[in-house]
């Protein structure tokens, strides 16, 4: 299991503003360590973010994209109390969930 | 003869180059153009990453003793984290001596936790994808002083002193390359490389803007760095030897430097290039 993500949201009417930062070392499998070994491919394959047990947004992703990765994207039709949910899931099948309540 | 009129000439053509006013000018273009790319990547700083393994390593039972950290004095009292580290470094009643707040964090990890300060000592520094626990807990502590006005405290005669010792080092020069941290630090506009150098003389904004955006988040290695790793990393650019880690000679500099930082706006845990 991964580190914790940091999630934030802000509430404007009825749309959550959300925006997600992922501790990974999004390892392309390109690279070489000092000994000249192929640094092997670790990278989030999907996102996935959940309002209240339904998905509402995923992403494939791949090595392209850097380490530490975030994401911003914007929910219709929430509301303060509701319960957002993410989660990520790698190459290797480590996954990692945080879900937070909006509005608190 | 003829070669020395050349010379001459080639000198002067230089010199004419390098005063003209269109190089200032790009120059500040630079500095803006890096100002706003800094201020977007702020709104999304992996540092937070380290905020919150910090708070995690914060409040677990750990070490030897089976402690957490909530006893752990920063200043305020046992356990008071919020708006500690504006106020570091400063005088300790139990340790007889001013600590910045990795040295303090340290402290507690050995009182408390029951760490040992060699094994500590041994991987200070961050590296790969490897981050000693001190750094993540600075960065957490730090981001507990989120908006708030530097205050390093200077009112126990140890503080004022320490203050004064941290000053001598600044200036102190040495080293195969006679180098102090003035050599760089203490004119304004200064720069290597697009980097701008800050003058910790200057009390206030100038001295600032190098202290506050500590702890950081370096893009170069994707990284979290404290001031104790840039403190070491300046004495082996000046090619001083390096000093011990946690040592008494980096909390003086500091609190060199936060003094002179007093009054400005603490915007929590940066991000570099």
């Amino acid at each position: 299991m991964g580190d914790p993500m940091k999630i934030r949201a802000k509430l404007e009417g009825d749309i959550a503003d959300v925006r997600v930062l992922m501790a990974h070392p999004m390892e392309t499998g390109q690279r070489k360590d000092a000994a000249g070994k192929v640094i092997p491919a670790h990278f989030i394959k999907e996102i996935r973010a959940e309002l209240n047990g339904k998905v509402v947004w995923t992403a494939d992703i791949s090595q392209a994209v850097s380490r530490n990765p975030v994401f911003a994207f914007k929910v219709k039709g929430a509301k303060g109390g509701d319960k957002l949910r993410i989660t990520w899931e790698d190459n290797t099948g480590d996954k990692r969930t945080d879900e937070i309540t909006l509005g608190s | 003869m003829k070669h020395a009129l050349v010379l001459c000439a080639a000198l002067g053509l230089a010199a004419g180059l390098a005063g003209q006013p269109v190089s200032a000018q790009s120059e500040d273009r630079t500095a803006a153009e890096f100002d706003k790319f800094r201020e977007v990547l702020e709104e999304a700083n992996p540092a937070e990453l380290w905020e919150v393994k910090g708070e995690a390593l914060w409040k677990t039972k750990r070490g030897p003793k089976n402690a957490s950290l909530e006893q752990c004095d920063l200043g305020l009292g046992p356990g008071v984290v919020k708006g500690a580290y504006v106020q570091l470094p400063r005088y300790f009643e139990d340790t007889g001596k001013v600590m910045d707040v990795e040295q303090r964090i340290v402290h507690c990890m050995v009182t408390l936790q029951g760490f040992k300060f060699e094994d500590l000592a041994k991987a200070p520094f961050s590296r790969g994808d490897y981050t000693p626990d001190p750094v993540s807990l600075v960065t957490y502590v730090a981001g507990q002083s989120r908006e708030m006005k530097i205050a390093a405290p200077q009112s126990h005669p140890q503080e004022r002193a320490t203050y004064e010792i941290g000053k001598q080092i600044f200036f102190y020069r040495a080293g195969p390359w006679d180098f102090a941290c003035a050599t760089c630090h203490s004119e304004d506009g200064k720069r290597i490389r697009t980097q701008n150098l800050p003058n910790f003389t200057k009390p206030g904004e100038s001295a600032a803007r190098g202290y506050i955006g500590w702890p950081g988040y370096r893009m170069t290695g994707g990284v979290m760095h404290t001031l104790q790793w840039r403190m070491n990393d300046c004495f082996r650019q000046q090619r001083f030897p390096e000093p011990g880690y946690a040592s008494d000679t980096i909390a003086a500099l500091l609190t060199y430097m936060a003094v002179n930082a007093n009054g400005q706006t603490y915007r929590g845990p940066g991000i570099k290039r």
